[in-house]
């Protein structure tokens, strides 16, 4: 998922430098408050660790190979703020030692998967966590679904910049990203789950401190809160993915579109090639994304309770 | 060894690119990106330049230059997976072939800083022009204990592919996550060492 150079347009480079560079300030301000001076080798040493566990390879089908993105993993091993420097730091060590990931794109590349990334798995984590409770079935479980909407969350950010900077149609580019990294959040989450498994098991002490449990009254109110935000994606993603058109619609009355579109030797409409505009696209979204999380959701609970079983098998340490 | 080959990817060499400061490479570096990435779409001629420039300071700094097309090699397929997605567009011919362009000669700069000049100093770089102290100090001890870590995977990978002698794909997960659970065990019980290590001598948040 990393953008290289030679993507993204300069307005595009621009916005998402400035919020990354505010998300990596935040946190930075936060660990040098907050964090215990005794943890603060870790962050370097847990960004080399990420960078070791993504050259592990699990195979997936026919020869080919999925490894761990690793944001989630930092998350909940880290916490928040530590593991957006850690991320921030696998991502500059990348860009600046093997030329993976653009130097222009540093900053979409750093708030697609060292910020937003995160920052999502620690909301998911903290919001299923209080309402699953303790335990380690209900942590692993926190853990996957963190995973699985880490990785979307990154993906389609990563998605709206390329539209954003006219390298594709808004709806091809969600449409194809999104259902590519479902498949691959799905992996991210297991393999998520069974590394925070290994822990747990090992050193509990490690994983990040449980949050202390809510009354009842509370956690309905947090269930109320999740199905309010769910609901306003639900309603506010279409918007979002329509919005776009709406100011091509708006450059095209006032004819600013013949001038970007003059470097263009056939300026088709756009949405005669994107898949999803069907008859009801709104719809079709919504459904394939609620789809998706529930899949998601219902794969991270069963992994969860395989691996919560009391006495595993293969578990020798 | 390949695997060696590409985890450092800084040749030691003694020419004059190698010698030059590492700000100004790293100044220079960037410089070139930012002017290929801001480039008009279709200066083709400019491009060609740029490349011939590439060319001579990668021959000028006697580089290893099977190791630096083999890691471009392996960069390109990422440039080419999100190139493809413009080929979708109507259109989008021209637009795919300037960012592939693009993307590749940007990819040839990086790579060629990277062969000609050490992390660490670019590192020093970093520190003198004042990104945040946290930040540096997290790469220098990223980079420091990269490799400390990596070999560390490769042995418990090796000691678990002697004792196993079924690999199904689940097995294959289980054994890979097992590893990696471990490493971060490791990883803590190494960081609180570290940390008693860099007390020791004087260090402060």
């Amino acid at each position: 998922m990393h953008v290289p150079d030679g993507f993204l347009d300069a307005r595009t480079l621009a916005a998402t430098a400035g919020l990354a560079a505010v998300g990596l300030g935040l946190a930075l301000r936060e660990v040098r408050r907050n964090l215990p001076p005794r943890r603060v080798p870790l962050i370097g040493l847990a960004a080399a660790f990420v960078f070791a566990a993504q050259m592990l390879n699990f195979p997936v089908a026919a020869g080919t190979s999925g490894h761990l993105i690793g944001a989630a993993l930092a998350a909940v091993l880290l916490g928040p703020a530590a593991a957006i420097v850690a991320m921030t730091a696998v991502l500059l060590l990348q860009a600046l030692m093997f030329a993976d990931g653009g130097i222009t794109a540093l900053g979409a590349n750093v708030l697609n998967l060292a910020v937003i990334a995160p920052l999502v798995a620690h909301g998911v984590y903290r919001g299923v966590r209080s309402i699953a409770g303790e335990g380690q079935q209900a942590t692993l479980l926190a853990t996957g679904f963190a995973a699985w909407c880490s990785t979307m969350a990154a993906a389609l950010s990563c998605a709206a910049q390329l539209a954003a900077s006219g390298v594709v149609a808004w709806g091809t580019a969600l449409a194809a990203m999104g259902s590519v990294h479902m498949l691959i959040g799905l992996g991210e989450a297991v393999i998520t789950m069974l590394i925070v498994a290994v822990v747990m098991r090992a050193r509990p002490e490690l994983i990040t401190p449980a949050v202390p449990t809510m009354p009842r009254t509370h956690r309905r109110a947090v269930a109320y809160g999740a199905a309010l935000a769910i609901s306003l994606m639900v309603l506010v993603a279409p918007f979002a993915s329509s919005l776009p058109d709406g100011l091509e619609h708006v450059a095209e009355r006032f004819g600013f579109a013949s001038l970007a579109a003059a470097s263009q030797p056939a300026p088709l409409p756009d949405y005669t090639l994107v898949p999803l505009a069907g008859a009801s696209p709104w719809l079709a979204t919504v459904l394939a994304g609620a789809l998706g999380a529930l899949v998601a959701f219902a794969v991270a609970w069963f992994v969860a309770r395989v691996l919560a079983a009391p006495v595993h098998p293969t578990a020798r340490r | 060894m390949l695997r060696d080959r590409l985890l450092s990817p800084y040749r030691h060499g003694s020419s004059a690119v190698h010698r030059l400061p590492a700000g100004a490479k790293l100044l220079a570096a960037v410089g070139c990106v930012f002017l290929i990435v801001l480039l008009p779409r279709s200066a083709w001629w400019t491009y060609a330049a740029i490349a011939v420039g590439l060319i001579a300071v990668s021959l000028a700094a006697r580089a290893d230059l099977r190791g630096m097309l083999i890691r471009l090699l392996l960069l390109e397929p990422f440039v080419l997976g999100i190139a493809l997605l413009a080929l979708l567009k109507p259109g989008g011919v021209p637009l795919f072939l300037s960012m592939l362009t693009k993307s590749t000669l940007c990819l040839a700069t990086m790579i060629l800083l990277t062969a000609t000049t050490r992390f660490s100093d670019l590192l020093a770089v970093l520190w003198r022009i004042r990104v945040p102290a946290l930040l540096v100090t997290t790469l220098a001890l990223m980079h420091r204990y990269l490799f400390v870590l990596v070999e560390e995977m490769e042995r418990m990978q090796r000691a678990r592919r002697s004792r196993t002698f079924v690999a199904g794909r689940t097995s294959a997960w289980r054994n890979s996550a097992q590893v990696a659970g471990q490493l971060f065990v490791r990883t803590s019980e190494r960081a609180e060492r570290v940390y008693l290590a860099m007390c020791a001598r004087g260090w402060k948040a």
